[in-house]
């Protein structure tokens, strides 16, 4: 890896790869562009044809964020954690990054209290959803709005 | 080995919920940047972690790309006896880092 990619700042590197444009090195192509996916196309992936319900999960992401590289996310799903009744996965997803799917968590009974919390990349500002799949079968949903001022670099 | 903090209690009592706060050092490399020449840098991320309680799993999260340089993840599990916490993480070239944490319930 070089040292400019590593080392330089966000705003360093765009100068940089905009000025390499210029010269008529662009336009840069993201691999793989052309074959992705949306993100209704995978929610659709996970959850098939069921119904999604909007309810039980809370999404907390912070409505502005000013560095896309690290955005705080915590997702809680108001439910029981019973052996008979409980959060079994709860799924990230996100509209404009190069890849829908963000993480994937799975829990069980044993996890007592059905949160998450991480840390995300977002590449543009966006619409972010969680959907939680209960053992019951059944799929809730929350999303929630993020206004990226410093996008993450995925330098397309 | 990358360095890793982990935080959860030392001790709680039968049946506590209790949060776990984990952190490996990673640089997540996305697979979509470009270095200066325009060649794309090789993906490297972390895309599996998990935890066991006294061998028996009870989290486990899979992750993608969209997931920030040096991952964090919290999350609950019930105390339920004292004994060990393991904890993997595993990156794109199979190569998993295991820790343990061991805690006592009263």
């Amino acid at each position: 890896m070089d040292r400019e990619s590593q080392g330089g700042s966000p705003t360093r590197r765009r100068i940089i790869l905009l000025a390499a444009a210029g010269l008529g090195f662009g336009p840069f192509a993201v691999p793989g562009a052309a074959t992705r996916i949306s993100m209704d196309e995978a929610i659709r992936g996970l959850i098939g044809e069921a119904p999604v319900e909007r309810g039980k999960v809370k999404l907390e992401v912070p409505p502005i964020v000013e560095n896309g590289n690290t955005v705080s996310l915590t997702i809680s799903v108001d439910n029981p954690m019973t052996e008979a009744d409980h959060v079994a996965s709860i799924h990230v997803f996100n509209q404009k990054n190069p890849q829908p799917y963000v993480a994937a968590f799975h829990l069980g009974p044993r996890a007592g209290r059905a949160s998450v919390s991480t840390r995300i990349r977002l590449a543009d500002s966006q619409e972010v959803v969680a959907i939680a799949r209960l053992s019951d079968g059944s799929f809730w949903s929350d999303g929630a709005d993020v206004i990226v001022t410093l996008a993450a670099c995925t330098e397309q | 080995m990358a360095r890793v903090l982990i935080n959860l209690p030392q001790r709680a009592k039968r049946g506590e919920i209790i949060e776990i706060k984990t952190l490996i050092a990673h640089p997540m490399e996305t697979g979509y940047r470009l270095d200066n020449t325009g060649t794309a840098i090789p993906r490297d991320i972390i895309n599996r972690f998990v935890c066991t309680y006294n061998g028996e799993e009870v989290f486990r999260a899979e992750l993608f790309p969209a997931i920030a340089a040096n991952p964090f993840i919290a999350f609950f599990t019930t105390a339920t006896e004292s004994g060990e916490l393991a904890f993997s993480w595993t990156d794109d070239h199979g190569q998993t880092q295991t820790e343990i944490r061991k805690i006592n319930v009263e």
